[in-house]
C-alpha cells in the first residue's frame, strides 16, 4: 500500500461534508424547508389562528425594531454593543410608569383643560408621557456615554464591551434599589382604556369586556394600533434625521469615517452624544410601548427584550437602519410563531438560535455590508 | 508670518515622528513639503489641523497658538485639510460631501452660494452630485476632496498627496486646480511624494528626513539641488 490517499485528487464524501460550504448549505436549507413546512401546515390547519399570531408577532416586531435601531446606530458609530441598551428601555418603561401612576402625568389636558373631548385629553397625555420617557432615556444614555464608554475609546473594542456588560448589571440592580425604582413586580397602569376589536366574517365589531371571542375571528386592540402607529412615525421621524438634516449627515460621515470627519470641522463627540441619545430616545419609547402591551414593569425586563432586539440587529446586518427594522420584525414573527407552533419556551430560545444561524449562515446579516475595518 | 511651526516633537507611542520640525508659511505662498514615506509630513499635517498631538513645540497660525486648539475650531479659523487618499465619505452622495466640507457654517444661503461655485469650477461633479462618493473615480474623488475642502472658504489649504495614483493627465489637472486655487488668495502647504510636480509649482520647499528638515529653499533652486535629484527627481536629472 502506498500512502497517497491525502492527495487523492477527489476528496470522499467525508471531506465534501467537512468543507464548510457543503454542509452550511445543507444545513440552511433543511432549515428553511423545515420552517416552510411548519408555517404551511398551520396556516393550512387554522388560518385565522395564524393570522392572530402574524398580528400579535407585528406588534412585538415593532417594538423590537424601536429598540434594534438603537443598538445598530451606536455600533456604526462607535462599533460598541452597547449591552446597556436593553435597560436603557427598561428606564423608559419606568419613567412613563411613575409619571403615570405616581404624577398623573397623562391627566393633565383634562386638568387644564376640563372641557376636553377624553380621546384628544387622553391623546396628548400618552403622548407628553413617552416624550417624558424619550428625554429621561437620552440624558441617560448620554451620560452613560460620557462616564462609561468615552474615556475607553481608544481602547481594545473588548474593553468597552465589558464594560457595556457592567453599566447594564449596574443599572439593573441601581433601578432595583428600592429608592430608585423598586426590586419587585408592579402592574403597569396604561395612561388609556383598552379597545378590543374583533374580525370575523360579521365585519369588525368592538368586544365588550367580559365577552367571549367568538370563533373564528382574528382580534386585535387599540394598543397594536398605537404601537404600530407611533412606531411608524418614529421610524419616519428617524429616517428624516439621518437623511436630510445636517447632524444626520455628520452622524453618517463620523460613521463611515471619525477622523475625516474631524477634519471637516465635525465635533464628533457630540455627533456620538447625538447618537446615543437618539437610539436611547427610541428605546424609552419603546420601553413604554412594551408596557403598555404586557403590563408589568421590573428592573430586569430589558434584558430579553434587549438581547432579542441585539439579535433582530445582527439579524438584519448591525449597522444598517434598515436592516434593524426588518430584522426586528423577523423576530417578532419568529417569536409568536414558535411559542404558537412549537412550544411556548421556544419564544426565547428561538431569538438565539436564530442568532446562532446567522452568525454561521451570514455573519454580515441581510443588509450587512462586507466587513469595511479601518487602520 | 501666516503659519509657523517652531521645534514641534511629535510621537506615536514610544515612535518620535516629528523631531523638534521647524518651518514657516507666508500669507499667499504655495509651500511643500517632499520626503520619502515615513519623513512625517502627514503627520505635520494632522498635527496642524489637531488631529495629532504634539508633545513639545509650538504651532501659530495669523499669531495665534494652535498648538492645542481642537480640530473643528483649527477648520473654523481657516486652516482646512484635505487628507491622504482622498477619504470621501463613500455612503454620502457628493453633494452630501460637500455639505459636510461646509459644516461650521450654519447659514443656508452662503452653503448654496459656496455650492455654486464649487460646482462651477468642478463641472465633472455637478453630474455626479447625485451619485456615492464611494463610486467616483480616483480623478473625481480628489476633485471631491479638494472642493469639499474649499466648502469652509479656509485661508489655508492643506494637500495630502493630491497626486496619489492618480494618472499624469489627472496630476496635471490638480496641480492646475491647485494653482488656480491659489491665484484666488489661498495659501497652501502641500505635501507631496512627486517631488518634480510639488517643486514645480511651489514659491518655497523643505525636504524632510525622518522627521526633521534637512534642506529648505525657493522651490526652483531645490530643483536643482544635487541631494534633491539624487533622491527624490530620479537620479541624474
Amino acid at each position: 500500500m502506498n500512502s497517497t490517499k491525502a492527495v487523492s485528487p477527489t476528496p470522499s464524501f467525508i471531506e465534501m461534508l467537512v468543507r464548510r460550504r457543503v454542509l452550511r448549505t445543507f444545513f440552511l436549507v433543511f432549515l428553511v424547508a423545515v420552517v416552510v413546512w411548519r408555517i404551511g401546515t398551520a396556516l393550512w390547519a387554522n388560518p385565522t389562528l395564524f393570522l392572530q399570531q402574524v398580528i400579535d408577532g407585528l406588534r412585538l416586531g415593532f417594538v423590537y425594531a424601536l429598540i434594534a435601531l438603537g443598538y445598530t446606530m451606536v455600533y456604526g458609530i462607535v462599533r460598541l454593543i452597547n449591552f446597556a441598551h436593553g435597560d436603557v428601555f427598561m428606564i423608559g418603561a419606568f419613567m412613563s410608569y411613575l409619571a403615570i401612576a405616581r404624577v398623573q402625568l397623562h391627566l393633565w389636558p383634562t386638568k387644564v383643560f376640563p372641557g376636553i373631548s377624553p380621546v384628544l385629553a387622553s391623546g396628548i397625555g400618552s403622548i407628553t408621557v413617552i416624550l417624558l420617557s424619550m428625554a429621561v432615556c437620552a440624558l441617560a444614555a448620554i451620560t452613560i456615554e460620557r462616564v462609561a464608554y468615552k474615556p475607553l475609546r481608544s481602547a481594545p473594542r473588548i474593553s468597552a464591551l465589558i464594560t457595556a456588560i457592567g453599566v447594564s448589571f449596574f443599572l439593573e440592580y441601581f433601578g432595583a434599589l428600592d429608592f430608585v425604582f423598586t426590586p419587585n413586580f408592579i402592574t403597569y397602569k396604561r395612561p388609556f382604556d383598552v379597545t378590543t376589536w374583533v374580525f370575523g366574517s360579521g365585519g369588525v365589531q368592538a368586544l365588550v369586556p367580559g365577552q367571549a371571542i367568538p370563533e373564528n375571528t382574528v382580534t386585535f386592540s387599540n394598543i397594536s394600533i398605537i404601537i404600530v402607529i407611533a412606531t411608524i412615525f418614529l421610524l419616519v421621524v428617524l429616517q428624516y434625521i439621518v437623511t436630510q438634516t445636517k447632524i444626520g449627515k455628520a452622524m453618517r460621515a463620523t460613521a463611515y469615517d471619525q477622523q475625516t470627519a474631524r477634519l471637516m470641522g465635525i465635533n464628533v463627540n457630540g455627533i456620538i452624544s447625538v447618537t446615543f441619545a437618539i437610539g436611547a430616545g427610541l428605546a424609552g419609547a419603546a420601553g413604554m410601548l412594551y408596557a403598555i402591551a404586557f403590563p408589568q414593569v421590573t428592573f430586569l425586563m430589558g434584558v430579553l427584550p434587549g438581547l432579542k432586539a441585539f439579535v433582530a440587529a445582527v439579524l438584519g446586518g448591525i449597522g444598517s437602519i434598515p436592516g434593524a427594522f426588518v430584522g426586528a420584525l423577523i423576530m417578532g414573527q419568529a417569536e409568536v410563531l414558535s411559542a404558537a407552533y412549537i412550544s411556548t419556551p421556544m419564544r426565547d430560545a428561538i431569538a438565539f438560535t436564530i442568532l446562532i444561524v446567522v452568525l454561521l449562515v451570514r455573519p454580515t446579516g441581510i443588509f450587512g455590508e462586507a466587513q469595511r475595518e479601518k487602520a | 508670518m501666516m503659519l509657523e511651526v517652531k521645534d514641534l516633537n511629535v510621537y506615536y507611542g514610544a515612535i518620535h515622528a516629528l523631531k523638534g520640525l521647524n518651518f514657516h508659511l507666508d500669507k499667499g505662498e504655495i509651500v511643500t513639503l517632499i520626503g520619502a514615506n515615513g519623513a512625517g509630513k502627514s503627520t505635520t499635517l494632522n498635527t496642524i489641523s489637531g488631529i495629532l498631538r504634539a508633545r513639545s513645540g509650538q504651532i501659530t497660525f495669523m499669531d495665534k497658538e494652535i498648538t492645542r486648539t481642537e480640530p473643528q475650531d483649527i477648520v473654523r479659523m481657516g486652516i482646512v485639510q484635505v487628507p491622504e487618499g482622498r477619504k470621501i465619505f463613500a455612503t454620502l452622495s457628493v453633494l452630501e460631501n460637500l455639505e459636510m466640507g461646509a459644516f461650521l457654517n450654519n447659514d443656508k444661503e452662503s452653503i448654496q452660494k459656496d455650492l455654486d461655485a464649487v460646482l462651477q469650477r468642478f463641472p465633472r461633479l455637478r453630474e455626479r452630485r447625485r451619485q456615492f462618493g464611494g463610486t467616483l473615480s480616483g480623478g473625481e474623488q480628489q476633485m471631491l476632496a479638494i472642493a469639499r475642502g474649499l466648502m469652509s472658504h479656509p485661508s489655508l489649504l492643506l494637500l495630502d498627496e493630491p497626486s496619489m495614483g492618480l494618472s499624469p493627465i489627472l496630476v496635471e489637472q490638480i496641480f492646475e486646480i491647485i494653482r488656480d486655487i491659489n491665484a484666488q488668495g489661498t495659501s497652501i502647504l502641500l505635501v507631496e511624494q512627486n517631488a518634480q510636480m510639488a517643486l514645480s509649482i511651489a514659491d518655497r520647499g523643505y525636504v524632510l528626513e525622518t522627521g526633521r528638515v534637512v534642506l529648505e529653499g525657493p522651490a526652483h533652486e531645490l530643483l536643482h539641488e544635487p541631494m534633491v535629484v539624487e533622491a527624490y527627481l530620479g537620479g541624474h536629472g
